[in-house]
């Protein structure tokens, strides 16, 4: 039997050395409970399942010369990323509750905060939160508690995929949930004023950087704005971004959140990922999660804790910050694999080639008959809208013919843009394979 | 151990990246990048590797050792569902390939897998319906009762009152609570399991639902829950199945036998999904007919033809909880676990997993207290208050079991019982091992008698010894900043 490693002879020794029949090890249960034990196929072998597991992984479509981002960006993830968390020392420990057999789990944890932290240029980081959606989600909830205040402001150039998990989550819980409308690709400062000015009870405004369209804003005075108002500013970030852009600490942000699959987690077909947040020294105790921290052992030597828990579940219950028990500590190791081996020099620099790329594939789609930016007067990072002469869900089914993952027809979240395509370029993308794509993206026009 | 940033050497690198094909460099305004590179460390490729090989040998996992770290099912995470997941079809799949037109096609494999797991979870609990999407247990207690939510507005229903009895995870209130409910705590009776006539006293029309594991958290499974399941029934109240603790009936009995309304599963405790170090988890969520409609967005459905497709119109769910089809990647494994164990398989998980528990339990009882005696199911819960009469304490005899090569078993939970020490051996373990973990365990109570201030140094084997908790909240340090 797979995976048991007691005998049918051990398990008979240990019932007579218990004075127990077998009967009798679940004679609580009533016997009409027990009467219906699940009916699935018998098991398959090791060599079976994988078989069978390839096969299934050989029905979806892998190898396309891929433009498809919207949050979610394929990176090269450099080899040793993978060995290191393949290390089952790592892998099959559990939630670091016991530091004197953690310290390796709790060191690390405590090296994402802080690298976390070093990206952001904000002060403190927690542990992980499931992924970039559900962090904004506490994110607002945070913001909330600090502010005592049940309003909240989202802008359009928020992921819409995050603005429905905002709006699930509010609408559960009475909050009121107020969206902005933008102005040619980036939040309307003056339509976030007349939100403010709407109700003094607003607890945050929520912004993303690069937005979901890829343009790229300062927000600094979306932050002071934020502030005049007595309400917190929430952004939503690409990690990858700061390699290059204006960090939201140095913008006023009071929350930091992103979506952390960038560094160094495959796509999985939706995860698992890796949220993060990051906030201000005064926030500390409001945050939800898990936290690292450093302290003396006993013998005054440097060791590593979960600190500040009376913030959360186990210990506050019903009065926590959060529910969340679980965060995505692998997926944290990953990042801060990955983030160690590029270095300061190395991050900078992926950043840089996503952002040259992008600006080479922009200004060589331009060069097509009838494609323009939509919003042309924005700058952008490695992700933007064009403008086709055709309905893009049409051009990305064509263009799937020839192997190439185009990118994201907006009209699925903005039905007025039926013709805007959303394109994203990472340092995997070639010069070569985006000339390609310019010129099927022509032929296909 | 020194931090990693303190072994960074200026200039040095790691991994080379691809070089930069592209002549003209993107130019954005000086006012939108960063005035400074990020402080991250300097090092080789090397550096990297010794670096996290080495924080990886101060660590203790299923794969060094017994572990059994209570109502955490801290089961051996077979190695070929860790091959799978890193299969090229799975693990380079973008999630928004199947919301391009005609995209559902191209990523049928992994839709095949979704509803297969659907299904089986649904023979497996028996259930009607289940959602992949929760993120984790946690994740999943709140859909679940945002789900309950869902339900009582649409009957029109004024509830404003969850119940949760006081052995409790503490992720069961703190989950009902954020969903906007208030929470009352139903006391246990003197078999541990929650007091009937309390529920009584505590039911009305204002309780929307109760949350339970079963067995609980002492390890008993509840013989009236039938019961209590109607009891809540007529009030038009939810019965909510908190399925950590499902490792000690799994394959046996179903939760929706039971008359449980909703259920989440942890894939990391019951279907061996690897904890890591913390996560990721995934807690799928399941339910009976009547509340199907409200399950996430979207749900995977078959088409006549045999292919699968995404349902994203769906009016009365409870919306999008997260962005897109739940953490594939364990969902995956836990798919592969499942299709090993088979029906035969399930069985043997929970006989084993009793059995293993019950051994520990006769084997114990004569050197530790055990408020509730009676037979249980995956895990036991000893007290040290005999010890710490003596001045051993529950954590004491923790932190002397890890110089004996153990980890500990979970301390001071549950609530209910004093110097709580909550033994989960799970399945897969041997009678060799459980009989080692039992030999030191009574050489502790031996000595606790002998000399119980010999336990004020444990541990003395590891990297460092009992940190100071309290100077690490009172002057917490989170992060260690670039001196600038």
């Amino acid at each position: 039997m797979p995976f048991i490693s007691n005998t049918d002879q051990q398990r008979r020794e240990m019932l007579a050395e218990i004075g127990m029949e077998a009967g009798e090890l679940f004679a609580d249960i009533p016997a009409e409970l027990l009467s219906h034990p699940p009916d699935i196929p018998e098991g398959l072998g090791e060599q079976e399942v994988l078989g069978r597991m390839r096969e299934l992984s050989e029905q979806n479509r892998t190898g396309l010369t891929g433009f498809l981002g919207g949050g979610l960006y394929d990176h090269y993830i450099p080899a040793a990323v993978d060995e290191i968390i393949g290390r089952s020392e790592f892998y099959t420990s559990y939630t670091p509750y016991q530091p004197e057999l953690s310290q390796g789990t709790l060191q690390a944890i405590y090296e994402f905060q802080s690298m976390i932290c070093r990206l952001t240029d904000m002060e403190v980081a927690n542990a992980s939160l499931y992924d970039g959606g559900t962090a904004l989600y506490e994110a607002v909830m945070m913001a909330v508690r600090i502010t005592g205040h049940q309003r909240v402001i989202v802008d359009e150039t928020v992921s819409p995929i995050y603005r429905t998990i905002l709006q699930s989550y509010t609408r559960n819980l009475g909050i009121e949930f107020v969206e902005t409308k933008s102005d040619n690709g980036l939040p309307d400062g003056e339509h976030i004023r007349e939100q403010l000015q709407a109700s003094a009870k607003t607890a945050a405004v929520v912004v993303q950087n690069p937005n979901f369209f890829g343009c790229v804003n300062d927000l600094t005075g979306l932050a002071d704005l934020a502030h005049e108002h007595g309400s917190l500013l929430i952004a939503s970030v690409y990690p990858i971004s700061l390699g290059l852009l204006k960090t939201p600490g140095q913008m006023g942000a009071d929350i930091v959140t992103g979506e952390g699959q960038s560094l160094g987690l495959p796509l999985s077909f939706g995860g698992p990922y890796l949220g993060f947040m990051a906030t201000r020294k005064k926030y500390m105790r409001k945050t939800p999660g898990r936290i690292a921290g450093q302290t003396l052992d006993k013998n005054g030597q440097p060791s590593f804790v979960l600190t500040l828990q009376a913030r959360e579940q186990h210990i506050r219950r019903e009065k926590a910050m959060s529910n969340i028990c679980t965060n995505q500590g692998l997926c944290a190791l990953t990042a801060t694999v990955y983030m160690s081996l590029l270095g300061k020099a190395g991050f900078g620099q992926v950043a840089q080639l996503c952002a040259d790329k992008a600006w080479y594939a922009q200004r060589r789609l331009l060069e097509i008959p009838g494609v323009k930016l939509t919003f042309p007067t924005r700058w952008y990072f490695n992700e933007f809208v064009l403008d086709l002469p055709n309905h893009a869900d049409r051009v990305v089914r064509r263009l799937l013919q020839e192997s190439v993952a185009a990118g994201f027809p907006l009209v699925r979240y903005y039905p007025k843009m039926e013709n805007a395509l959303m394109v994203a370029i990472t340092e995997k993308r070639t010069k070569k394979e985006i000339d390609m794509f310019a010129h099927v993206l022509e032929a296909s026009l | 151990m020194k931090l990693i940033f303190d072994k960074s050497v200026p200039h040095r690198r790691g991994v080379s990246l691809a070089s930069n094909d592209i002549s003209a460099p993107a130019s954005l305004p000086a006012g939108l990048l960063r005035q400074a590179p990020a402080e991250l460390p300097e090092l080789s490729e090397l550096d990297v590797v010794r670096h996290f090989t080495n924080l990886s040998n101060k660590n203790f996992g299923v794969d060094t050792g017994f572990y059994p770290l209570g109502s955490c099912t801290m089961k051996y995470n077979p190695k070929i569902n860790e091959r799978v997941c890193r299969l090229s079809g799975f693990a380079e799949l973008h999630p928004l390939l199947p919301q391009l037109s005609t995209g559902e096609m191209l990523v049928q494999g992994a839709l095949a897998v979704l509803y297969d797991m659907d299904m089986l979870l649904r023979e497996i609990c028996g259930l009607a319906a289940f959602t992949m999407q929760p993120l984790a247990g946690s994740h999943g207690e709140l859909t679940g009762v945002m789900i309950m939510a869902a339900y009582h507005r649409q009957q029109g229903n004024r509830k404003d009152t969850i119940l949760i009895p006081d052995s409790a995870h503490g992720t069961n209130p703190a989950s009902a609570a954020i969903a906007g409910y208030e929470v009352q705590t139903v006391p246990s009776d003197a078999e541990g399991v929650m007091d009937i006539d309390a529920l009584g006293q505590a039911l009305g029309s204002h309780v929307a639902g109760v949350m339970l594991t079963c067995p609980n958290t002492l390890g008993i499974f509840n013989p009236k829950i039938a019961q209590i399941c109607k009891m809540v029934h007529d009030v038009d109240g939810l019965m909510y199945y908190d399925g950590a603790n499902l490792n000690a009936v799994l394959g046996k009995c179903r939760p929706g036998d039971m008359g449980f309304d909703i259920c989440h599963l942890n894939l990391h405790k019951t279907f061996a999904t690897p904890h890591g170090g913390g996560g990721p988890g995934s807690g799928p969520v399941g339910v009976c007919e009547k509340l199907e409609k409200f399950l996430p967005i979207s749900v995977v459905c078959e088409r006549e033809d045999g292919s699968f497709f995404l349902d994203y119109d769906r009016p009365d769910s409870i919306g999008y909880i997260a962005p897109f089809y739940g953490n594939f990647a364990i969902i995956l494994r836990a798919y592969t676990y499942i299709l090993m164990l088979g029906k035969a398989g399930l069985e043997r998980v929970s006989e084993n997993a009793v059995l293993n528990a019950n051994y520990i339990r006769k084997k114990l009882m004569p050197y530790f207290d055990l408020p509730y005696p009676q037979t249980c199911k995956h895990e036991c819960v000893f007290s040290a208050s005999r010890q710490a009469a003596l001045g051993v304490h529950a954590v004491d005899i923790a932190k002397g079991l890890i110089d004996r090569g153990f980890h500990p078993p979970t301390v001071y939970f549950p609530l209910i019982v004093p110097e709580a020490m909550m033994i989960e051996p799970t399945e897969t373990e041997s009678k060799e091992t459980l009989d080692e973990f039992i030999d030191a365990m009574i050489a502790l109570a031996t000595q606790a008698q002998a000399d119980p201030r010999a336990f004020q140094a444990y541990p003395t084997t590891t990297p460092v010894t009992r940190p100071d908790e309290t100077l690490a909240a009172r002057k917490p340090n989170v992060a260690t900043l670039p001196t600038s």
